[in-house]
Order: C-alpha cells, then structure tokens, then sequence
C-alpha cells in the first residue's frame, strides 16, 4: 500500500492538504471581512490558466500569474480605502472568467472549470507539501500581526507591525492555495473550499485558536469525505468536496454561538 | 510638578496629507507625571498628532522623547464586531503570555474577582464585552508591560456619560498607583477641568496651551468651537 504508486491515495493526500490550507487560510480571509473576494478570487485564475495552455507553460504557473495580479489589485484597494471595494472586486472578476472562459482551449475547458483530481501525480504531490508548509510557515510568524490589524489597525501599528506588509504576503498564501486547488475543485469552486469551512468553523467558535483549527480541520474533512464519495459513486470530486463542506456548515448552524 | 523631568518636548510640528497643513506650528513640553489633555473639534488633527508621536506617519519639526521610554497607546478607532472569534484571553496574550500578569492588570482596571477573570472575562469573545468592559479590558492591555507614557485616544463612543467618568476615574487611580504620564484626547472639557494638569487646544494649529483654569477662557473657547463653546461652559458648571 504505496502512497506514491497508488494515484488514490495520491489524491487523498492533495486534496486533504488543500483542504487543510484553504480552510486555516479562510479563516483569515472571514477574519479580515473579505468573504466575497474569497469566494470569487478562484475565477481570476482562469484567463491565466487559458494563456498559459495557449503558450504552452504549466497552467499551475499560469494561474498563480494570474491570482497574483489579483491579489495585488486587492492589496492595493485595501491600501488605498481602507476596506476592498466589493463591487469592483465582483464586479472585475466576473469578467475575468467570461474572459477566461472564451479564450480557454475547448477540450481543457471542463478540466479547468471543474479541476480533474485523477490527473494528479507524485510530482503535484510533492509540490502540495512544500507549498503546504510554507503557507503554515509564514502563518505562524505573521498571524499575530493579521489578527491584530483586524482588531485596529493603528494598535498594531503603533506595536511596530507592518501591517501592509503582511497584508500582502497573507493575500499571497492565498493566490498560491486557489492556484494549489484548481486541480481538485476547479477554477469556478476553489473559492467556496477557502471560504465555507471557515464559515461553518466561525459558528462554533469563541476563541481564535478553535475558530482556525475547526476551520482547517472541517476543510481536511470536506476534501477527505468528499473524494471518497465521489470515488464510491464515481462521481466528480470538485462539486463533492463543495457540497460536502456546505453540509458541514449547515449542521455547524444548529449549535451556532 | 515637585520633579520635573521632561520626556517629550515637540517644536514646530507640522503634518501634511496630500499637500493638505493638517497640523502647524504645535510646540508643547510634556513631563513625568503629567496628563496632558489634548482638545479640538472633530477634524482639528488630535489623532493625527498621536500617530505622529507615535512616529507612525511623516511629520516636520521636531519630536524628542527621553531615551528609553515605554509607550503605550489605545487609538480610537476599534473594529471588533459581536461575532469576531477572538477571546479575551487571546487579546491579551498578543501582548504579554504571562497569565498571572494578564490577571494582575485586569484586577487593576477593576475587575477583581479571580474566579470571575479566569472563568468568564478570559474565555469571552471581545466582541461581547459590554462597552464599558471592553474599555476596561482595553487600559488593562494597555498598562500590561508598565509603560512609562500612555497615549489615550478617547475610545468612548457609544459610552454614557456615568461609563465614561468611571474609566477616567480608574485611568487616574492606575495612574497614580503606577506612576506613568497620560497623553489623552477628549472630547468632554469636564473630563479636561478634573483630570488634566495642562492643556493644548488645537485646530489645526496651537490654539492654547497651558493649564486648564487658566487656558480655557472664552475667547480661546470660541475660536476653538466656534458657537459651541457656550454650551461646553455651561456643562462645565454642573457638579457630577
């Protein structure tokens, strides 16, 4: 029972660590009031995903490019008026997936939409884990500082916190895991795995320790029941996982705090 | 002042948004053991002073604080919803780990019951606290590593007017428990009359400065708040 030679067992694996970053990572993005750019940041992946085929570069690459453009858009509206302007971003990101749509090639269309998990290799994998760690890396040094801008800005100031800096660098972990999870849920549902567990996780929570964990471990388990789901049915796992966390949230419902 | 030791002397302070003087031409001396009240009408850059204290924001002129000192400071503005999950425990751990110092500076905002911080304040979620509380759980955190001068930015809005008296009351008590200087912003000249040793009234330039008796006269009053300044006179001579 090889991890590596079992494509299965592969794919559980990405898509529990997927889960696993996209639910602590959502956590933040409800923390910081940004549930809506969460939830449609995924789309912006996708003329980036289109380019990189028709150039013929890795659309991983592609996407990133793409998402990073975003969230540097994001970054500097939240500079510049202190809150993401919401409109703008729904707005600008529903066109970016019209875009994308028509200029993606027709045949990988579906694929980027929906993300296909079964083309998931030992190299996907072994990319998932380092950026995995990464993204837990960099949370632990800067979630003080994410948490306490939050609370007020000008006290995390005045505590010496660059608050723009670690703006900035959350909203990159956040490119790097929408671009981490398009093969798993695709390009249209990625947006939902970073947000609806954090969602459910916040129904339940008092402190910010429980909200994250639960928020991380309910994304673990949309991934995980998911997949074996969908594999059981032989059904497709994006939507699945998607479902599978807005069950979550809606049992979180009944013991709401 | 029987010691006089100064820890703040600013010349000439100017800030510029945009090109925009939002404050000009402010001198003032700050020493040990004063509360300086800082007054003005809404917009006249009180703010804007403490983040330029604070060294927070490009300024012109000049800022010298005594070498070595702890600055503590509580702004005005506070983002905490009802449903933020964030507990009090937690806040206060941002700022120091020890839990029998978090304990000591919630029993020194008057919170005193043991049982009751370690069972119910710390496990509430700050966005539950009732405003007066969290105002409390604010000076707690912000006396927490005892610094020497604490920057007070009136964070009252929605307090009533009791509410607030106590926490200046308590900011005094701690104050003169602890022996540390108070910069504070108010809106409420009662609060500046009982409270404040000195004063600096600011429109975006220095409009007086000096102790409160003997600043805040009438027509200082009035270039400060225009029309207003009757009224604030006359909430002056009630007896709280």
């Amino acid at each position: 029972m090889n991890i590596i030679t079992n494509p299965f067992y592969l794919q559980l694996l990405v898509g529990i660590l997927t889960g696993l970053g996209a639910g602590y990572l959502g956590s933040f993005m409800i923390l910081k009031r940004m549930s809506l750019v969460g939830d449609v940041i995924s789309h912006v992946a996708l003329p980036g995903i289109a380019l990189a085929l028709i150039f013929k570069i890795n659309p991983f690459l592609g996407a990133f490019a793409a998402l990073f453009l975003a969230v540097a858009g994001i970054w500097f509206l939240e500079r510049k008026t202190e809150l993401p302007s919401e409109t703008l971003v729904g707005i600008f990101f529903a066109l970016s997936l019209a875009l994308g749509i028509l200029i993606t090639p027709e045949p990988e269309l579906l694929e980027a939409l929906f993300g296909d998990i079964s083309k998931i290799g030992p190299v996907d994998a072994l990319i998932t884990i380092a950026l995995i760690a990464v993204i837990f890396f960099t949370m632990f040094r800067i979630y003080r500082g994410l948490t306490l801008s939050v609370v007020s800005k000008q006290l995390a100031q005045s505590m010496g916190i660059n608050v723009s800096k670690i703006s900035f660098l959350f909203l990159l972990l956040v490119a790097v895991i929408v671009a981490l999870g398009l093969k798993v849920t695709g390009v249209f549902l990625m947006g939902a795995l970073v947000i609806v567990p954090a969602a459910a996780a916040k129904n339940v929570s008092v402190s910010l320790a429980k909200f994250t964990g639960l928020a991380a471990l309910f994304g673990v388990l949309s991934a995980f029941g998911g997949i074996l789901f969908a594999s059981y049915f032989n059904l497709h796992p994006g939507p699945i996982i998607v479902l599978a966390s807005g069950v979550i949230f809606l049992l979180t419902l009944l013991f709401k705090k | 002042m029987a010691n006089q030791e100064t820890i703040l002397t600013v010349e000439n302070l100017g800030v510029k948004f945009d090109n925009q003087e939002v404050l000009k031409g402010l001198n003032f001396v700050v020493q040990k053991g004063d509360v300086l009240a800082i007054v003005g009408p809404n917009g006249a850059g009180k703010s804007v002073l403490f983040r330029a204290l604070l060294g927070l924001i490009p300024y012109s002129g000049k800022i010298q604080w005594a070498p070595g000192l702890k600055i503590s400071y509580v702004p005005q503005k506070f983002n905490i919803e009802k449903d933020l999950p964030l507990s009090v425990e937690e806040f206060m751990k941002f700022k120091e780990k020890n839990p029998e110092k978090i304990i000591g500076a919630l029993k020194a905002v008057g919170i005193t019951d043991e049982y009751h911080i370690e069972h119910h304040v710390l496990k509430e979620r700050l966005g539950w606290l009732s405003g007066g509380q969290l105002q409390r759980v604010l000076i707690a955190w912000s006396i927490i590593d005892n610094p020497d001068i604490l920057l007070f930015d009136e964070p009252t809005a929605g307090i009533d007017v009791g509410g607030e008296e106590t926490i200046y009351n308590l900011l005094k008590k701690i104050k003169d428990e602890r022996g540390f200087t108070v910069l504070l912003i108010s809106h409420d000249l009662n609060i500046v009359y009982k409270y404040a040793n000195n004063v600096i009234c600011i429109n975006k330039e220095m409009v007086c400065y000096g102790e409160p008796n003997a600043v805040l006269d009438p027509s200082s009053l009035a270039k400060l708040y225009g029309g207003e300044a009757g009224f604030y006179k006359h909430e002056h001579e009630h007896n709280h």
